[in-house]
Order: structure tokens, then sequence, then C-alpha cells
């Protein structure tokens, strides 16, 4: 099985580094995975993707065209790429940001999450990216909730590793807004 | 054994350090800026040196010195850089100085664009700088063979003290994979023929390229193409995926080869017969293999992130011995997964002309 | 009434690429401010360099030439001697000039090639992600000098109009700084002497402009321009480096 995401919002939104988290929890767990950015001056618009590749063979494109599932933090992002998501696949975005839906997709598990709201609530602002994560997790099943707590050690900085129990709770937070 | 992440770019700089270099000359450019930045934290932690040079110029000629000098010796660029690095190429090849160049390239021609290409392929295995000299290419397909690779070009350098080419593209520099890397070699062996001082030797050791006395400038040429018919003859390497039963083998390396190699799964899952040959070596050229395939009555696509330069070698194997279709882009994009498939289909016998 | 603020004609309506609070914009702006008081536009010729500015030619209402990294002063060269009629500029980086450029800019200069350089010195390589330059300061921190610029192993920085100063060939050569609003305005008139020069056939002539790269520094807008007032300009010290005796230091 080959599983091909896309994660897509603002730069600084974080989400380069919850693209690392699921291919590194894909690693661990013995898959074969490809993580690749974009770049260069497309970043320079202040928007920020990354693809992803998870997969039980060795990875053909790292570069995902018609992902099977997309995070979409801002609204740019979901209109840029909802239409290419793979007929039962999984959008999960950020509707703290995304008050319509942009296009109808109903062949698609479309799931809005107030991810700003909800990172406050915990405490930390910048944790929006990880609830989306742990809700893209839930609904995809494509890594394993602990596989991505111990990506988190080998993807975060020895700096900021003080804050891994508020990133895993948020992953938790999101997981659990799927399940319940 | 232990598999960690990196970039393509990455993979290659500590692949390099894990095969014993402890010297990089570089100048910034992108797409290939994490591996100097990469080099400059490093570097120092194995006791090696970084140096920022004032240019392409400057830092192939720092090569040149360091290589001639007896090290394991390492630079990077891209497309412009490269340009400016042909003449301390050329004579670097001239002078049978072991080194590594890896090229991540970007479209050109000019300033061109950050975007990967693969359009430097005429550059890396036909010359580039003056004179009748070769380079070993080799062509990573993963952040494996980044890692890989890059310790057997340090080890063909030397073993055939000849520069030695890593090609890849702005792609494959970016992309993250999971590697695992070899054990850190800290010696590696003396060269004999270095600049180190005589140091008692009765003769001096000159690297050189000049040959303008009598027959000498034949005589170090001859030198020079037995040399690139032994590696010719021993150092070709192709990764052949499916080639045997295939009806339509596709030719791709780097990026391209990526690409193909999802196309061609989707294909085999609806029951056709599609190969891939990925040359590892662009120089020499796995020519040989190409020719008994095409002896078998292969046809082939070719699909490049360029206007047609892999596919020139391609025709050149198989010599008018089986169809050479192409499949190019130019404008700095990756072909996508579905233009590579329909392209595939609408070759293959039962596939129309979609 | 006098009208105090208008856009320069020698600018384009275009909106720049570069990050907020980058000074490349507000030196943009002085250089095509000149050539309007000068009235020059019709027969000036700008060489973009490559670095951040190399998209200048969209910003500039001018006829312009893109150069190779570092070779904008030979390009310049070639068009002057074809037209010395024009007046011809190029716009420099620190990386494009002072390092890749180095030849070229020195050759330039000794030659008192009757051409203006508007020289750009942020001390990194901006457009590629933050590099050392050869005018990063000692112990500055950049990607490829991660633990501090080390002047034991990797030198000094260079002082470009000190160093031109040695040579017979320059006209003109001035430093200075766009951090605050008066330093804005003799900016502007440093400027515009040096594109004088050029049209009174004088010689070589070259305004070195300390400009900041919020974005590269890791600092807010208001931080860079106080690193430039603290940072560079002790290490890079403002005036007049070169002028004939009829241009006083006053003047800048
Ligand atoms: C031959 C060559 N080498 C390297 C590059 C990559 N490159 C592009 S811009 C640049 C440096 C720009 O720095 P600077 O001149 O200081 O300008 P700034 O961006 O800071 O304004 C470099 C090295 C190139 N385009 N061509
Ligand atoms: S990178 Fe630096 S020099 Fe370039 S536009 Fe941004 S702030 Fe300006
Ligand atoms: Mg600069």
């Amino acid at each position: 099985m080959t599983y091909e995401i896309i994660c897509a919002g603002f730069g600084g939104q974080g989400v380069m580094l919850i693209g690392q988290l699921l291919a590194y929890g894909g690693m661990l767990e013995g898959k074969e995975v490809t993580w690749f950015p974009s770049y260069g001056p497309e970043m320079r618009g202040g928007t920020a993707n990354c693809s992803v590749v998870v997969s039980d063979q060795p990875v053909g494109s790292p570069v995902v065209a018609e992902p099977d599932g997309l995070i979409a933090l801002n609204g740019p992002s979901l209109m840029r790429f909802m239409g290419s998501v793979k007929p039962g696949g999984v959008i999960v975005y950020n509707a703290s940001l995304i008050n319509e839906v942009p296009e109808d997709r109903p062949e698609v598990r479309l799931f809005g999450i107030a991810a700003n709201e909800l990172a406050e609530k915990l405490g930390n602002d910048k944790v929006g990216n990880m609830i989306a994560l742990g809700a893209f997790l839930g609904l995809s099943k494509v890594v394993g909730l602990a596989s991505i707590e111990a990506a988190l050690k080998e993807v975060l900085p020895e700096r900021r590793h003080h804050l891994i129990p508020l990133n895993i709770s948020a992953l938790h937070k999101g997981w659990a807004l799927v399940e319940g | 054994m232990e598999r960690v992440m990196m970039k393509g770019n990455e993979a290659l700089a500590e692949g390099a350090i894990r095969a014993g270099c402890r010297f990089f000359f570089g100048y910034p450019i992108t797409p290939q800026n994490e591996i100097p930045e990469y080099m400059a934290r490093r570097l120092p932690e194995v006791g090696g040196v970084f140096l920022q040079a004032e240019s392409e110029v400057s830092a192939i000629n720092m090569v040149y010195g360091a290589g001639g000098a007896g090290a394991r010796v390492l630079t990077s660029s891209s497309g412009p850089g490269i340009s400016l690095k042909l003449e301390g190429i050329s004579y670097i090849a001239g002078a049978q100085v072991p080194c590594v160049i890896v090229n991540v390239a970007r479209g050109g021609p000019g300033l061109g664009g950050l975007t990967p290409s693969q359009a430097d392929y005429f550059q890396a295995t036909k010359g580039g700088g003056h004179g009748d000299y070769r380079l070993l290419v080799y062509a990573p397909g993963n952040a494996q063979e980044m890692v890989d690779l890059m310790g057997l070009a340090f080890d063909k350098a030397e073993e055939y003290r000849n520069p030695v080419m890593i090609l890849t593209d702005a792609i494959m520099g970016q992309m993250m994979e999971p590697v695992v890397l070899p054990p850190l070699r800290t010696v590696t062996a003396e060269q004999p023929w270095a600049t180190t001082g005589k140091q008692g030797r009765k003769k001096p050791n000159l690297i050189n390229s000049l040959g303008i006395v009598g027959e000498e400038l034949e005589r170090i040429n001859i030198e020079l193409q037995a040399k690139y018919d032994r590696m010719a003859a021993a150092e070709a390497r192709y990764e052949a995926d499916g080639t045997a039963e295939a009806d339509l083998i596709v030719v791709a390396y780097g990026t391209s080869s990526r690409v193909a190699r999802s196309a061609i799964a989707r294909l085999r899952q609806e029951g056709k017969k599609v190969g891939l040959f990925r040359p590892v070596t662009l120089w020499p050229f796995p020519q040989a293999v190409l020719a008994s395939l095409a002896a078998d009555g292969k046809r082939f696509l070719v699909v490049e992130m360029s206007a047609g330069q892999l596919v020139e070698d391609v025709i050149l194997a198989v010599n008018d011995r089986a169809k050479v279709s192409f499949f190019g882009k130019l404008n700095g994009t990756v072909p996508t997964v579905r233009e590579v498939y329909d392209r595939i289909r609408s070759l293959l016998p039962e596939g129309g002309e979609g | 009434m006098k009208k105090i603020f208008a856009y320069p004609r020698a600018l384009t309506q275009k909106r720049t690429h570069y990050c907020p609070g980058c000074t490349h914009g507000i030196i943009h702006r002085l250089v095509a401010e000149a050539i309007d008081d000068l009235d020059i536009q019709e027969r000036t010729i700008g060489i973009a360099p490559v670095g951040c500015a190399v998209l200048a030619y969209d910003y500039f209402d001018l006829d312009f030439q893109e150069a190779a990294h570092g070779r904008a002063p030979a390009v310049a060269t070639g068009i002057k001697r074809v037209h010395p009629e024009a007046i011809v500029f190029s716009y420099q980086g620190d990386g494009d000039l002072a390092s890749i450029g180095m030849a070229e800019i020195i050759h330039a200069a000794a030659r008192g090639e009757k051409i203006t350089v508007i020289f750009v010195n942020n001390t990194v390589y901006g457009m590629t992600g933050g590099q050392m330059a050869p005018t990063t300061l000692p112990g500055q921190k950049t990607t490829t000098s991660p633990y501090g610029r080390d002047t034991a192993t990797v030198g000094y920085p260079i002082r470009v109009c000190e160093l031109l100063a040695t040579l017979d060939g320059p006209a003109y050569l001035a430093r200075v700084s766009v951090h605050d609003p008066a330093h804005i305005v003799r900016a502007g008139k440093a400027i515009r002497q040096a594109f004088a020069m050029q049209m009174a056939g004088k010689g070589f002539s070259l305004v070195e402009v300390l400009s900041s790269c919020p974005t590269n520094w890791g600092m807010t807008p208001v931080q860079a321009l106080s690193w430039i007032k603290e940072k560079m300009i002790p290490y890079y010290p403002l005036g007049v480096f070169r002028a004939p005796e009829e241009v006083t230091g006053d003047d800048v």
C-alpha cells in the first residue's frame, strides 16, 4: 500500500514539521517514506507545503500530485489542493481560518477543526498543527500515534524537547476529536 | 541497522564525511546550499576544514590544490557555478587529481531558475571543459545512494586518479528519505604521487597538465584514454527492473526515474509489461546492456527533465536496433506520474494513441 | 505649492518582492529619484546583479541588462564603451561585488571606467539564504559561519570604499547608510553626486550603502536598522573616500 499526503499552510504554522513527523513515524514503523518540501521562490509567497509518501515498497515520485490525504492549515492551501485529493481520501482543514469550504467533494472525508482556538485552550497557540495532525491520524490511520510520539524526539531539536509533552497532548486532543 | 531521515543534500555531505573527506571548498548557490551549510557545522567536529571561497573559480582551484596534495576533497555547486568550475575541472582531469564534484542541477541556460532540471547531462558526461577528458559520473536514485555513491566516488577517484562527478537535481537534494549510514572512515590511503614536500624522495612529485614539449601531450592523452577505456570496461552501473519480460522499457535517472517508477507501478497493476532501466553511471554509460535489450526486440521511452540529452546516449547504444521515444520537460517542473503513465500507455500496443 | 512627495518616474509601479523591512526598496527609490532629478531617465542603462536585486529590471523604468554573478562592472564597461553618452550604472550586493566580482570591480575602478556603481552592503548573501559574505562582521553568525565569523580561519571583512580608494581611477567613492531618515537624505545626495560625476565625465563613481537584511539576520525590521547603526557603522565608517576638489565632504 502507498499513502500520499500533502501538508500545507502559511510559513510558520509548522506544516513542514508535521510532514516530517509523518515521514519519520512511518520510517520507525519500518515503512519506506519520503518527505519533500516546497523550497526557494515558492516559499517567498509566505505559503509552505510538503509532500509525504508512506509505503510498503520503495517510493517512486516524492512529489505528490494526487494525495490520499491533505492537511490544510489555511484557506489558500485548501483552495489549491483540495481538488486534487483522490476519491476516498481524507482532508483535515483548519476551521479557525476557513469559514467556507471552497469546493464540494462528497467522495472525500472532510473534517474541519478549530485548530487555533483548540491550541489556545491547551495554552500554546503554536500547537494547532499537532492537533490537525492528531485528527488526520485518527481518520487515516496511516501512521500510529505512538510512532509520531517517538518521532518527536528525533525531529525536534534538543532545545525544544521540553515541548514534547505539550505536543503529545495536542496530538491526542486532535485524535480524540475524530474518535469521539 | 539504524535508519535516519536525511535530506539528499545532507546525505551527500555526511556520506563524504563518512568516506573520510575532510576538506570542502565551495560557494553558495541554490539548490545545493544545504551541503556547504552542513559542512560548515560538521567538518570542524571531525577536525576537517570548511572554507567558503570567493567564487566557484576559486573553489575548484582550492580543490585542485587539496586533491593534488593528497587529501579527500569535495566541492558542490549547481549549473551556473559548475560552468565556472569547468576550467578547473579540465585542469584537474589533465593533471589526474582525484576529487569529487557535486552538481545539484537547476534549470538553465544562463541564470535560469531554481527548479530541478536534468539539462546539465551533456556538460557532465561529454566533457564541458576543454580537451579530451572524462569524468566518472554517478546519478543517485535515492538518499541511500547519495551516501553510498559518495563513498564509492571517493574510492574510484583515488583508484583512477580522476575527478568524479555526482549529478543530481533540486528534488533529490531537497527530499528527505531514510538512510543507513556507514561507519566513519578516518584514515585514508597515502597517495605516493601527491605534493607533500619531497620528504626524502629522490624525484619531486609534480601535479601538472602541461604537455608542451615534444610528444609529451600525445603521451599524456594516450595515457588518459587508456585509463578511460579501463573505466568504461569496469565501472558502468545500472538498475534494471523488470526489463527482461517488458514490452517497453523506460530509461530514466534521478528524479525522472522516481516518477517513472510510480507510473510503471500503476501500469503493472493493470497487467502491462513495462520495465525500468536506470543508469547509475551516466559516464561510463551502460550501453552494452541497453544494446542487448534492444537486440531482444524491446522498445524504449526516455524520460528526462531536459530537451533530450540522455536520449542521445540511448539512441547511440541501441544503434537503430530499436525504436526510442522521448518525453521531456522544459519548464523546470517535474513530470507528473500521470503524464508519464499516459505517455507510456500511448506507446503500448493496446494502449491506443490516448 | 511645491510637491515634496511624488512617486519617482524612473520606477515602475510593480510591487517589489523584497522582504518586509528590507532596505533594498529604499535604495531603489533613492536611485530613481537621482535619475529623475538629473533628468537622465531616457539615457540611463542599468545592470542588475545576481542577488536579491536580480529583478531590479522589473522595478526601474529603464533599459536594463542582467549580468552573471559578479560580472556587472564588466557588462557596464561593454555598454559604456558602445554608448559613451549613456549613463550606465550597476546595482550590486556585497557577495556579488566584493566576493565573486572582486576582479571586475577593481579593474573597472582602476580603469576609471565612467560608470556608477550602487553597492548594497548587507553583510550576507541575502538571496541564497544568509551565508557568510566578504563583509560579514567578525563573530557574526551566518549559515556558513554557524559558530560566528572566525577571523583566524576565514579572515577579515573587506572595506570596499577604502580598498578602491587606494586606486587612482575612481572619481567618487562614498559610504552611506539608510537606517534613519536623516541618513536616507544624505544617501540620496551621495547617489545623485555619483551620477552627476559620470555625467561630467569625471570617471568611476561608487556609493556603498549599508543596508538591512532582517530575514537573514533573524531580526525585526526595527532591530535590523539599529544593528546597522550600532554594529555596521563602527566597522564601516560613513563618509566620502574620494571626490574631486570642487565636491566637498559636506555634500554627503
Ligand atoms: C556563478 C554563480 N554562483 C552562485 C550563484 C548563487 N547566488 C545567487 S545570489 C548570490 C549572492 C547574493 O548575495 P549579495 O550579492 O550579497 O546580494 P544580496 O542578496 O545580499 O542583496 C549567490 C551566491 C549564482 N547565481 N551564480
Ligand atoms: S533576503 Fe534580505 S536582502 Fe533579500 S529581500 Fe529579504 S531582507 Fe532583503
Ligand atoms: Mg548581500
